[in-house]
């Protein structure tokens, strides 16, 4: 026997709405057109919740959650914006700015970067911690694309839509914490990998400037999604 | 005894740099040196990068000039694509780079050394500035203001931004030129040359006031060097380059861009972050050359555009027609020239029939190891040679700025002033005005030059023939 969904009710920003219980705060809050600010998360992938971007506050709650990862429950009164939120949103971003080497002027993505926006949208207009400059390599050994360390925010899109959708599984991660970094195959280059089948949908799903075509020059990597709602129908996902 | 004298406003050159002005027993002029005391390491960082970002990544060395380095750098990546790009895309990169020299040499002229020209050498340097003009010679100010914002503004028509616009790239340009954009521009480009013309021919009768500056601001023999077209007309995208003599005797002629390094020597001096570049088949230092607006005046046969061609006529006077001009005073001359034509051929260009067309961008991976893009720059030869991998990321870049070709010159310049003015072994404040003004007919860009970063003030040192600090002087 099936478990029943149940339906819930729940106020967000002092609307009361409705959801079901197997949905996420972020679900329900943009079904009802109420704006949080994601990165690691994308419509059609699994959740990951390691951006920590979409933190909101719970009354009962003492810690932020993830609203791309907590499930609605009854009676939830979910804030989706205060001072301390916003605090830790430009905090975040600062340290994602200062982890790698994005330098928006001279980057592929720059005016169409999700992290950009981001740093736009949530007003962080310096950087307080030093910058750790480090030296990654820029993967250009693929025919058609590149990876480029530098401006990679870790957030496995790319490793979750070549798994999820393109049923590859080129991508993964190695090493932990501040030496994380994405992989294709067992740590080969890009251009040697037998699994990968060119279909470009980890370049489109990058919210920046680090998985892309190769010939572009700056600001004139646009990436496209519409593929990724018409593929999760066609195949009977339901994100 | 030393003193040291704070002067401010900080002086109108484009870098950081320092004089060391060494006597002999005599407390007469030995020696000086201009010192650029600056360091970036452009072509360092660049290694490990994707080819196609370095138009914008070098453009970077410089808010005046970056559409120079956009050009430079989008021909030697074409170069490393192997491609022969659209020659629409060629028009429109010459359109754009004329609109750049409009705007970098009207910079130039009225608002860094006009103030020098019009207010006088012992002018209060609080009042010696463009705003100093603005007060004494309203109409002479706002041309100039208003030359420059046509130049800064078709560059933003084009590229959607004034400076460091992203529209050239490598295999010709990122957008096509549409019929609004055009009708916009040609109306300002008209206007902007009855501003050149009527600017000219007030700066002819000014030059008789300068005729000690004249005789005594860097002139002396020297070669120069400059790209022409095929058939010798002056040239600031394509073409060949050209090295007189300081007879104007052809040394090298048709040399192929990609051959630059039979004729271009670059040699190091630990007083300077500037490298000093030099021709080859001289030597090092007496292969002394400069380029820029009076180098490519001398070296051209011709202009190829009337209005210019007429006026190429008077400067080739000011020599009485018997060679190369050769004081570095009459860069200012040459610079308002080189608007005249500028704006001259960017009309002509503007009214060409296919200048609308959508065929703008060839594209290609990088099919070769090595490019090397050269151009004129509103200072002189700019020179991007890059080497890449089989991934087709940057192993090595070289930078070689117009500044830096000038920089002999430059050195033999300030000397020849110091030699004129210093008179007693003191420092006064008309000389250290004269110092800088003979830098400023340079127009030097101390930044790109040393592809470097930082404020502009000026240091002079004055030094006993043991080396001891006896005078000096700061500014900014």
């Amino acid at each position: 026997m099936s478990k029943v969904i149940r339906v819930v009710t729940l106020t967000i920003d002092d609307q009361e709405v409705t959801g079901r219980e197997d949905e996420t705060i972020l679900t329900v809050a943009r079904q009802h057109d109420i704006d949080i600010p994601t990165l690691c998360f994308l419509e059609g992938l699994s959740g990951w919740g390691s951006c920590r971007i979409c933190l909101v506050a719970v009354e009962g709650v003492p810690k932020l959650l993830p609203a791309c990862m907590t499930y609605c429950s009854e009676g939830m009164v979910v804030h989706t914006e205060n001072e301390q939120i916003k605090a830790y949103r430009k905090s975040i971003l600062e340290l994602l700015f200062s982890e790698r080497n994005h330098i928006c002027s001279v980057c592929v993505s720059n005016g169409a970067c999700e992290l950009q926006a981001l740093a736009q949208k949530c007003g962080m207009d310096h950087v307080s911690l030093p910058y750790r400059f480090p030296s990654y390599e820029v993967d250009s050994s693929h025919n058609l694309f590149r990876n480029d360390h530098n401006r990679c925010v870790l957030c496995t899109r790319c490793i979750r839509v070549c798994d999820e959708i393109e049923g590859a599984h080129v991508w993964d991660l190695a090493d932990r914490g501040i030496n994380a970094h994405v992989i294709s195959d067992l740590n080969a280059p890009w251009g040697d990998s037998e699994t990968c089948t060119n279909c470009g949908k980890c370049v489109q799903v990058c919210p920046t400037g680090a998985l892309v075509q190769k010939g572009t020059a700056v600001a004139e990597m646009h990436k496209r999604r519409a593929f990724l709602p018409y593929l999760n129908a066609m195949r009977g996902n339901h994100g | 005894m030393s003193r040291t004298i704070e002067i401010d406003p900080v002086t109108r050159i484009e870098g950081h740099a320092r004089i060391t002005i060494k006597l002999d027993d005599g407390g007469n002029v030995d020696d000086a040196l201009f010192h650029v005391t600056q360091f970036r390491g452009f072509e360092k960082f660049c290694e490990g990068r994707p080819f196609p970002e370095m138009p914008s990544l070098t453009a970077r060395t410089c808010g005046i000039c970056p559409v120079s380095h956009l050009m430079a750098s989008s021909k030697a990546c074409d170069k490393i694509m192997a491609v022969d790009i659209p020659p629409v895309a060629k028009k429109l990169r010459r359109i754009m780079n004329f609109a750049q020299l409009t705007q970098s040499h009207a910079l130039s002229f009225f608002h860094l050394s006009s103030p020098d020209m019009l207010l006088g050498w012992d002018c209060d340097p609080a009042k010696r500035n463009v705003f100093g003009v603005i007060v004494e010679f309203p109409d002479l100010a706002k041309m100039g203001i208003r030359l420059r914002q046509i130049g800064q503004s078709i560059i933003a028509i084009l590229g959607n931004k004034r400076v460091h616009p992203a529209w050239m790239v490598p295999g010709g340009v990122n957008a096509p030129l549409t019929e609004e954009k055009r009708s916009q521009i040609l109306p300002m480009a008209e206007e902007a040359l009855e501003l050149a013309l009527k600017t000219f021919e007030w700066y002819k009768g000014q030059t008789s006031n300068f005729a000690e500056e004249i005789e005594h601001f860097a002139n002396f023999p020297s070669m120069y060097m400059g790209l022409v077209t095929e058939d010798g007309e002056l040239e600031h995208y394509d073409g060949f380059l050209r090295v007189i003599d300081h007879a104007g005797k052809i040394l090298h002629d048709k040399v192929p861009t990609d051959n630059y390094k039979d004729i271009v020597g670059e040699a190091v001096e630990d007083f300077s972050y500037m490298k000093f570049p030099y021709y080859k088949p001289m030597g090092y230092p007496q292969g002394m050359y400069r380029v820029g607006p009076l180098a490519r005046l001398n070296v051209c046969d011709k202009c190829g555009t009337p209005k210019a061609d007429a006026a190429l006529a008077e400067f080739r006077a000011l020599q009485n027609n018997s060679g190369p001009v050769t004081s570095s005073f009459h860069y200012h001359y040459a610079r308002l020239i080189e608007i005249i034509f500028a704006l001259e051929k960017m009309l002509e260009l503007l009214r060409h029939d296919d200048i609308l067309s959508d065929h703008v961008r060839a594209r290609a991976r990088g099919n070769r190891s090595r490019g090397i893009g050269i151009a004129e720059a509103p200072r002189g030869t700019l020179i991007h040679d890059y080497e890449v991998d089989e991934h087709c990321q940057m192993t090595k870049a070289n930078l070689i700025i117009a500044t830096g070709h000038n920089n002999l010159a430059m050195n033999a310049g300030v000397k020849q002033v110091a030699q004129h003015w210093i008179k007693d072994g003191k420092i006064e404040e008309h000389m250290l005005n004269r110092v800088e003004a003979v830098i400023r007919c340079y127009d030097p860009c101390l930044s790109c030059a040393t592809h470097a970063m930082g404020k502009m003030p000026l240091h002079i040192q004055l030094t006993d023939a043991s080396g001891k600090v006896i005078d000096e002087m700061t500014r900014g």
